[in-house]
Order: C-alpha cells, then structure tokens, then sequence
C-alpha cells in the first residue's frame, strides 16, 4: 500500500483517530495502539494543553502519534485562530485540525468562517486541515489558500450513518490536489471501508470506536477495514468502472467498413 | 428597511398560552390519562431524539410508566452516542444570600430572619481555590436578588480573577438585561442558568409574593435575553414540587424547542431540581414533589425528544439515586457542593439556600462514575474560546 502523505510528511497508516468519548484514558490508548493509527487528534477545550501530566495528553505517546490539536468548539475564525496560537504557542505544534461549528446541536462547520479561518492560520505557517461539510466548492478554495487536506464529513458527527454525502464526496475526490480525509458520521468499518474504495486518501474516526463496548476490538476492526479499501482501491475496482464497456459494440459496424 | 420579525413566529408567552400550559394545563390531563400502551410502543419506535409535542405528552403519561427500562435503554445509548461514556463535573460558588424577593421555598427569602453573609472578592476567590484544589475547572457563580453588592462590576472583577484557574465560568443568578449578559459573555462568563421554577403563573405568583422576581413574564422573556447576548449555555428547570410535574415538562420543552430554533447557537440544557428541606422550610409542605420513578420518567423522556440537550443533576439528590442516573441521559453532575457564601472555607456558618444529600466529596463522586464505566469530565471547555 502506499504512504499516506499530508504536508510532506509520510504516514503508514491511514486511519485518523479523534479522542473523546472514551470512557477512560486507558482504554483510549488501547484503542489507539490497536488502531496502528500515526495521528490522533484532541479537542483543545478538552486538555490542559499546558499541562505536561493532563490525563488525556500524558496517555498519548507523543513519539509514536503526531498530536492533532482540534479547535472543536469554536463558533468562529476569531475563536479558533486564538485557540490555535494559544496551543502552538504552549506545545510547539504548528497542525491543526480546524473546526468551527456554530451549531451546538449538530456540529455542522461553517463554511465561511472556516475558510477565513484557514486562509490566516495558513498565512501564520500553520499546517491546516480543515473540518467541512461534503462542498465541492468549499474545498477547491481551502486548497487554494494552501490548506494541507480537506476532511469533508460523510455524515453529521457522532450520527454512525456513513457516506451520506456520496454524491458530494466523490467529486471533491475527483477534484482534489491535497490529501481527502472523510471525517464524522463513520458508524461501521464497513463505512470506512466504503469511503476507502472510493478513493479517499484517509478517514478519521472516533465515536464509532470510543463508544463501543471493546473500544480496542472496534479499532482493529477499522484498521483492517480501511486497509482492505485501500488496498481494493489501489488494485483496481473493475466492477465500480464509470466507463461503459458494452457486450455488443454500437460501433462495430465502422469496423466492417 | 426590510422587515426581518417575519421569519420569527410567536414569543414564548404566545406560544405558552395557546397551548395552555401557563396555567394549570387542565385540557392535557384527559388527553394525558387516555395515553394507552399501543402510543407509548408507537413513539419509541420512532427514531430517538427529536421533539414533538405528541410524543412528549405520551412518554410523560402515566401508561408510559411502564416503560421506563425501555426508555431508560434508548436513553442510555442516544446519551452514549451524542456524549460519548463521560460525565462533566462542575461545582457551584455561592456569593451572598442578601435577598431582595421572598420565594417561599427558599431559604433565602428576605423575610428569613437570619444574619446574611456576602463574600468580598477575595474571599470569593478564596473559596474558588478551594473548589479548584478539588480538580473544578468548571465553576458556577450563584447569587441570590442582591443587586447592590453582586453587581455586573463585581462579577467582571471576579471572573477577570478566576479565569486562570477555570476553563468554563457560569451563573445561577438574578434575572439581567440582555445589554447586561452581554458584558458577562464578554467577560469570560459563557452560561446562564436560569429556572423558570414554574410555568403555571397562579402558582408562581402565590409562591413569588414579593421582589423583582414577582413578575412572570420577565423571567419567562429572560432566557431570550440569555441567549440574544450570546451566551453559549442556556439551563432552563422547573422545581419539582411546586405544581404537577407532567405539566411542567409540557411547557418546559416548548420553552427548549423555541429556543433552540430562535437562537441556533446557544445550546440549551436541562436541570432536575427537587425541592428540598431548607432554613425555616420542611419538604413535606410541597404536595407534589414527584417520586424517583417519574423523576426518571421525565429525565428519560426529554432525552429522547432532544438528544443534545445538557441534562443537569445537582447534589440535591441522594447518593445512590445519582450513581443510577450517571446511565440515564444525565451528563453533567456537582459534586461537594456547599448552598451557603464561605461554605467551602468553612469560615462562616452561613445559612445555605437548601440541605443537599449527596456530601460525597469530589474524588469520590469521579470514582463513582469511573466505577460506572463512565470518564469524569473537569474539562470540557476553554475561556480561551471568549477571550
């Protein structure tokens, strides 16, 4: 399988893992280490970012995992781009994962604030990869103003119901010259499989996993799930082909000409 | 200038009064009562976690209680699923118990003859560091009427000395302005508690006699001033005990759903107050306090009709009580609570705004919930996100 790539930088695995949810640290770093996961992603407001002995923090081996601090919460580019300088600031960590959700029932990002947000965080050479809904549009003009990704959700977060954006993700796959990471609403490995074969270059997952009864077993599970997508993907899909190839050629007959 | 009212249908009091539920809500009671188990069935089949009138009406009816272990499973998971296996702990900070209103279920009423005790600033943060060494990083600020001491003024001075030890500030206060919590939000403050205590006004004008607080209709427009100022948090209650509690989970979910579509970015959450004993007050004077077994029900039941909502549980329940309700829809919980100014300190013998039952200290409600399979949350917000 080949390396995932985001930012210059390789990864083996192509699973992203967020960490709330869990019900303890413990069991978030079991499910962690089973996941084979390279970047894990943590909610600012959730850590004592400053604080080396934070539970959350201190159970995430920071020389196996590259730490994705996460702005979840903010309600705009202001609040996020603070957030983000206040972590890079404390930890030295220039990633981010950009979220801003105004909407405190659903967690839909905001399209305009999340663009305005990247666009200066960007500037402010921070590795930025934004959390958007499945837009086409949206994502095209992050990756023009130098964004590292785009993670487009598959459905609304911690909803479990897989790629209910399809339609929308596939042509932002099509399109794209920066990694596509599908985030939220992955329910199933069989979701991720799904995502998988159709040609994104990562997923992320964290409520399906954190919530389940064997939160370490549902990691393995989304591990091998993504690598069997890759792997079909990286071989081939004859039978997903958008191409026609027809039995009975319409055009035979220039042939016999 | 274009008209911008027409997207905005009918204010809270419109909406409560057509549906009569600011009153005594007589025309549900028959409508409630004919409720069978084919309905109940009928509206858990439904997917959980949306609100509609009906179906609330029909998992708060007597035939529902039936269905609690039902309730209580779908409850658990939707909370599992949207909350993940953790429970936010907060611990509440009592400033004074000078009050201008006479709520004759509280201790505090100004007719309670008894020596009042306000904390200057530095005995608030004095206690503050208490609550702090405990592993509060979530704090909420709690004042009776006492508008001349706890001011805007003082609560901005207070927060501007709070903000480094606490992630998330809060208030249980006064009614304001919205011009007021606007100062607050922009201070540091992001959530508003504020019970409504009743939706029937009979009731709340014979148990709010005097004070500002007399006036119904102020408290009711006061969660749209909270919101309108930008308050990220909105804890709306009524206190069980005061008048039949199916009527008020009626109203109070109306009250929610309007909120929550008017002012889509303020989340909204719930609180569950018994009332309890208090300085002068016997619990057995409230004729209709409800059991542990409806307390569940109607926890349950506004789970399942709002599936984000904070569902809010205080020390005044018993221990054992709370260590069940930590599985059923509840996700944030005080812990070693003290209701009088200077209680943690232990300086001042002040009188407290009601007795609490659960007086397990903090570390021993987070083994609680870890026993429980469940993460305690100290952290789940950043001030940064204000300020």
């Amino acid at each position: 399988m080949d390396n995932l790539i985001i930012a210059g930088r390789e990864f083996n695995s192509r699973l992203l893992i967020g960490t709330g949810k869990f019900a303890s640290c413990e069991l978030m770093a079991e499910a962690i280490e089973k996941s084979g996961t390279e970047i894990v992603t943590v909610a600012l407001r959730r850590v004592d970012i400053e604080n080396e002995d934070d539970d959350m923090l201190s159970a995430i081996d920071r020389t196996k995992y590259l730490l994705l601090p996460n702005t979840s919460g903010a309600r705009s580019a202001d609040e996020a781009i603070r957030l983000a300088k206040l972590a890079r600031a404390a930890t030295g960590i220039n990633w981010l994962k950009l979220e801003v959700t105004p909407d405190p029932y659903y967690l839909l990002p905001d399209p305009v604030e999340t663009l305005k947000a990247a666009e200066i965080l960007v500037k402010d050479d921070f590795v930025v990869l934004p959390y958007i809904n499945a837009d086409p549009i949206l994502a095209k003009k992050l990756e023009d103003v130098g964004t590292a990704t785009v993670m487009p959700l598959a459905s609304p977060i911690g909803s479990n119901q897989g790629l209910k954006t399809r339609a929308s993700l596939e042509i932002i796959i099509e399109q794209a010259n920066v990694p596509v990471v599908v985030d939220a609403g992955l329910g199933l490995p069989s979701h991720a499989a799904d995502a998988m074969e159709m040609g994104a270059d990562a997923v992320l997952v964290n409520t399906a996993i954190a919530t389940a009864t064997e939160p370490a077993e549902m990691a393995t599970a989304f591990k091998l799930a993504v690598e069997a997508g890759r792997m079909a993907y990286e071989t081939g899909l004859s039978a997903m082909s958008k191409r026609a190839s027809a039995s009975s050629p319409l055009t035979g007959f220039l042939r016999e000409q | 200038m274009l008209d911008l009212n027409f997207k905005f249908n009918a204010d809270i009091r419109t909406i409560l009064a057509e549906k009569g539920l600011d009153g005594d809500g007589r025309r549900w009671h028959q409508r409630l009562e004919n409720i069978h188990p084919g309905n109940v069935e009928m509206a858990l089949s439904e997917p959980a976690g949306s609100y509609n009138f009906e179906k609330l009406l029909t998992l708060i009816s007597p035939a529902a209680e039936n269905y609690l272990e039902e309730m209580a499973q779908l409850a658990h998971q939707l909370t599992v699923q949207r909350f993940g296996r953790t429970i936010r702990l907060y611990a509440p900070l009592y400033l004074s118990n000078y009050c201008t209103n006479s709520c004759r279920y509280c201790g505090f009423n100004k007719e309670n003859k008894f020596e009042r005790t306000r904390l200057t600033i530095d005995q608030a943060v004095e206690e503050a560091n208490i609550i702090a060494s405990e592993g509060f990083r979530d704090i909420l600020l709690v004042s009776s009427e006492d508008r001349q001491f706890v001011s805007v003024d003082y609560l901005i001075e207070l927060v501007g000395k709070l903000r480094d030890k606490f992630a998330s500030i809060s208030i249980e206060i006064y009614q304001m302005s919205s011009a007021e919590y606007a100062e607050l939000f922009e201070a540091g403050i992001e959530g508003v508690t504020l019970y409504q205590e009743t939706y029937d006004r009979e009731v709340y004008t014979y148990y709010h006699p005097s004070g500002p607080k007399s006036d119904f209709d102020n408290r009711l427009d006061t969660p749209d001033h909270i919101s309108a100022a930008g308050m990220r948090e909105v804890g709306l209650g009524v206190l069980l005990g005061l008048t039949d509690w199916r009527i008020e989970t009626l109203a109070l979910a109306e009250h929610a759903h309007y909120l929550i579509k008017r002012y889509w970015q303020s989340h909204v959450s719930f609180s569950f107050p018994r009332l309890r004993p208090a300085y002068e007050i016997e619990g057995s004077q409230f004729r209709h306090l409800l059991s542990d077994k409806n307390l569940v029900q109607m926890i349950t039941a506004l789970r399942l009709c709002f599936a984000d909502a904070g569902l809010v549980l205080s020390t005044r329940e018993r221990a054992e009580l709370r260590d069940h309700l930590v599985k059923l829809g509840i996700t944030k919980l005080s812990a070693g609570s003290k209701t009088n100014p200077g209680g943690y300190s232990g300086h001042s013998g002040a009188i407290e705004q009601f007795e609490i039952d659960d007086i397990r200290s903090p570390a021993h409600v987070a083994a609680m919930i870890k026993q429980q399979g469940f993460e305690p949350v100290w952290k789940d917000w950043d001030i940064a996100f204000i300020r």
